[in-house]
């Protein structure tokens, strides 16, 4: 937000902004200059955004009917569902919202990842991005332990040992999660404690990543800088907006077909059995969003290695912008990169899908296949893509027509 | 651009009609997020209570929790009876007949709650024989109404019915 | 686009291999439920019948923690006249209390009052049942994987075991359940109960009221959820189509442009 000259009409507003320039701010947001080319993959940031205000209006208000206990959290669950003016309603936006918010993120890192989003100058806004998604991840884990389900508490009691693989400490570092020997009560509250807390975390660092989307402006389909802002850009409001408005819209009727009319699909039945320490359900899955990871997890016949893995292919994806050094960002222009795009978005369906499966057999077996694949394409393909390949020419402008070779 | 009247026209009905619905479906959308913060039906379906009164002496009297709240149920003797009835209408703060608190002039059924600041009123205390309010100072008589201090009206009396002879149903 | 064309038989592919491994389980018996679907509503008569299925057959073994008498006359449910929740709620003898004395008594239960437990707690249920808890049916049609087909399939699925497979004392063979072996005994034949609507008691009746009945107590919100659901998806299909005019409206001074 470099040199605002912007000034308001009515005197109130300039006194106001002259002490706090949110007006200069609100102008920054409508005026700022945006590619006229972005195609509709562009606009799940907007739909992301709704996700999380969705996710904590309607979290705030669940939390006014639900108990941390225990003893009591299955059931309180169920009095929202029976008796709460509407429960029935927010809770399964609640519910659903997790799903729905995790099925833009993926559009929207794939998006990052086909059009080379993550690179030059956009370093700091991939890694904000990354964070974000990892914490939701975390929140999503601690949400889904609440129900107090057979599932909440054999995932928690899975997820948190993955914990105990580190040497030395491990024991202890999951007793200090726990707060006691088991996943129990003590455990419950603070993740609900957390659980509370995470996505205003969330919402900084959105902040933060939108502010250093600003900085630079965004990419585009074609990849390539702004040349004449007068003529490659609109301004984001209205065209920005009413674009984002009309794809949120379809999003939302998706979201409501969910809710209205499958609110359990997305969920697994063994979550209405109250939680039970005795008895471990036959398959323990997370939910469907955590899948790949869970298989590549499960593909390493080693505890700690298992878990290294797993922690890796998370955190590989913070050093993308250093692993991809290709000059050319967007994949149109990169015939090669492009094919391997879509084998990545396989490989991970695939991985996604394997997780779902029991660990043994064939499953297993391309479970692992999928898995090496996974940090082939980012160990060794994309560098040796940013060196080899031979990108095709890129257009002068964003306004001007392709050039073709 | 010949005939920019009417492309506006079309432009503004559009974005009026947009703006319109959208407000309206804004407007639903906020109603259960306000409507989840009143009485869930569990709460409304605990709003009666039955109460066995067959036990209270005369001049004593019992307080049941009704909807949260403390019921006063008092079997008054005939003294505080007549001393509630003799009072004249212009002596009082909120006026009101004894005749009009009591469905049966032995039992005295109010909602314990000084209606000043909501606190709990003692029994048999007072200026006026009555209940006082140790809050604020509030003084009532042997029917519940307000005589000196700082409440405004009388102390309520909440909808019941003497099921029989020894039962009351409050609510 | 070949990548694309690529993309696609790939998913086909993943489908089929999907629908395969489904078709691998074991098929469930499939009814065709009143409450299936868009504009799905519970059958009034049905739930009630399957009220008195539960109460007369289920209820000696299985709890419904979750439900209150006053929800059996609620709007969305079977919907019994208030007068009659009072008498189904009298009689159950309900324990309340303490009393002024600190002692629990029993009294004739109210419509407030949650629904009777047939054991006062779960180790009570396993200890009565050969050591196998028969779970609440509150949520039971959502918390078992095909829902209410499941449970239809159960009540049905009881046969004589095939000659190679040896059955403990209390044990009984079913076809859909888990292992097919199941420690409830057919808890369902013709005539056991007389319906107070004068329906035929028979088997398939009793297990389709039954199954109704349940699906109700663990979503009893579908009526309304269903309804609401109508009138958001047609409220969103105009609020985009609006948006949908504004945005050609508005990009076509950019598009004209270009």
């Amino acid at each position: 937000m470099s040199e605002h000259t912007y000034v308001p009409e009515s005197k109130f507003g300039k006194w106001f902004n002259d002490r706090l320039p949110l007006l200069t701010l609100s102008k920054h947001l409508q005026d700022y200059p945006t590619p006229k080319n972005l195609n509709y993959w562009w606009t799940f940031g907007g739909i992301l955004t709704f996700c999380l205000v969705t996710q904590i209006i309607t979290g705030l208000v669940l939390a006014m009917h639900y108990v941390a206990h225990a003893d009591l959290a299955f059931n309180s669950i169920e009095h929202i569902m029976r008796d709460v003016n509407y429960g029935w309603l927010l809770r399964y936006i609640h519910a659903n919202g997790a799903s729905m918010f995790f099925l833009a993120v993926y559009i929207h890192i794939f998006r990052s990842l086909f059009y080379g989003s993550y690179k030059s100058p956009r370093e700091i806004i991939w890694i904000l991005g990354m964070l974000i998604y990892i914490l939701m991840m975390a929140t999503a884990f601690m949400g889904y332990v609440l129900p107090w389900g057979q599932m909440s508490f054999w995932g928690a009691t899975v997820i948190t040992n993955l914990f105990s693989a580190i040497p030395f400490v491990g024991e202890s570092i999951t007793t200090w999660l726990w707060g006691g020997y088991s996943v129990d009560n003590p455990t419950l509250t603070r993740f609900f404690s957390l659980h509370y807390l995470f996505p205003f975390i969330i919402l900084g660092l959105v902040v933060l990543h939108i502010w250093a989307l600003h900085v630079p402006g965004n990419n585009n389909p074609v990849g390539i800088d702004i040349k004449k802002p007068s003529k490659d850009t609109v301004p984001f409001h209205p065209y920005i907006t009413i674009k984002d408005l009309f794809a949120l819209l379809i999003f939302i009727i998706i979201f409501s077909a969910f809710v209205f009319f499958s609110p359990n699909t997305l969920g697994h039945p063994d979550n209405y059995i109250q939680a039970n320490p005795l008895v471990t359900p036959k398959h323990i899955v997370p939910e469907w969003y955590l899948l790949p990871f869970y298989a590549i997890l499960r593909s390493v016949p080693d505890k700690l290695g298992g878990v290294i893995l797993l922690f890796a292919s998370i955190f590989i994806l913070l050093a993308l912008p250093w692993l991809d050094k290709s000059k050319v960002r967007s994949a149109i222009f990169r015939p090669i990169y492009k094919q391997f795009f879509w084998i990545l978005v396989i490989d991970v369906l695939v991985l996604g899908y394997m997780g779902a499966m029991p660990a043994e057999g064939l499953y297993l077996l391309i479970a692992r296949i999928g898995t090496a694949y996974y940090f082939l394409h980012f160990l060794v393909i994309l560098p040796v893509l940013s060196s080899y390949e031979k990108t095709e020419p890129l257009p002068v402008s964003i306004s001007e027509p392709v050039l073709k070779g | 651009m010949d005939k920019p009247d009417k492309k506006t026209n079309r432009r503004d009905f559009l974005f009026t009609a947009s703006y319109t619905v959208g407000a309206v479906g804004i407007g639903a959308t906020i109603w259960p997020f306000i409507a989840q913060m009143n009485p869930d039906r569990s709460v409304k379906a605990l709003a009666t209570t039955e109460v066995d009164i067959s036990q209270i002496e005369p001049g004593k009297s019992i307080t049941v929790l009704w909807r949260g709240k403390p019921v006063f149920i008092k079997r008054r003797t005939e003294s505080e009876i007549s001393e509630a009835e003799s009072v004249s209408l212009n002596e009082l703060i909120h006026p009101e007949k004894d005749q009009d608190r009591v469905k049966k002039s032995e039992w005295l059924v109010m909602l314990g709650v000084c209606t000043h600041l909501g606190c709990v009123p003692l029994a048999d205390k007072g200026e006026y024989n009555g209940w006082f309010c140790p809050c604020h100072g509030s003084h009532y008589d042997t029917s519940g109404r307000i005589r000196k201090g700082p409440a405004p009206t009388n102390m309520e009396i909440p909808k019941y019915e003497f099921v029989d002879s020894n039962t009351i149903k409050i609510g | 686009m070949l990548k694309k064309k690529l993309f696609a038989k790939f998913l086909f592919v993943f489908i089929i291999f999907n629908s395969n491994l489904l078709a691998a389980e074991k098929k469930l018996l499939h009814v065709d439920w009143s409450f299936k679907g868009f504009t799905g509503k519970f059958d009034r008569s049905s739930l009630q019948r399957g009220y008195q299925v539960y109460n007369e057959v289920c209820a000696g073994c299985h709890s419904m923690s979750l439900l209150s008498y006053r929800n059996l006359g609620e709007p969305g449910g079977p919907e019994f006249p208030l007068n009659e929740v009072k008498n189904i709620a009298a009689s159950f003898e309900v324990t309340d209390g303490p009393d002024d004395q600190g002692e629990m008594f029993t009294r004739p239960g109210r419509p407030s009052d949650k629904f009777v437990s047939p054991y006062p707690n779960v180790n009570a249920a396993i200890a009565a049942n050969g050591g196998a808890y028969p779970p609440d049916m509150s949520v039971l049609v959502k918390s078992r994987k095909g829902g209410a087909d499941y449970i239809y399939s159960v009540l049905m699925g009881y046969e004589d075991p095939p000659a190679n497979i040896k059955l403990d004392d209390g044990v009984y063979y079913n076809k859909y359940m888990d292992g097919n072996k199941i420690k409830m005994s057919k808890p369902l034949m013709d005539d056991i109960i007389t319906y107070a609507d004068g329906t035929k008691a028979t088997e398939m009746q009793m297990a389709k009221d039954v199954t109704t009945f349940l699906t109700w107590a663990a979503e009893p919100h579908l009526e309304a959820r269903h309804k609401m659901g109508i009138k958001v998806m047609i409220f969103l299909i105009i609020l985009t189509v609006l948006v949908y005019l504004s945005m050609k409206k508005i990009w076509s001074r950019i598009d004209s442009e270009m």
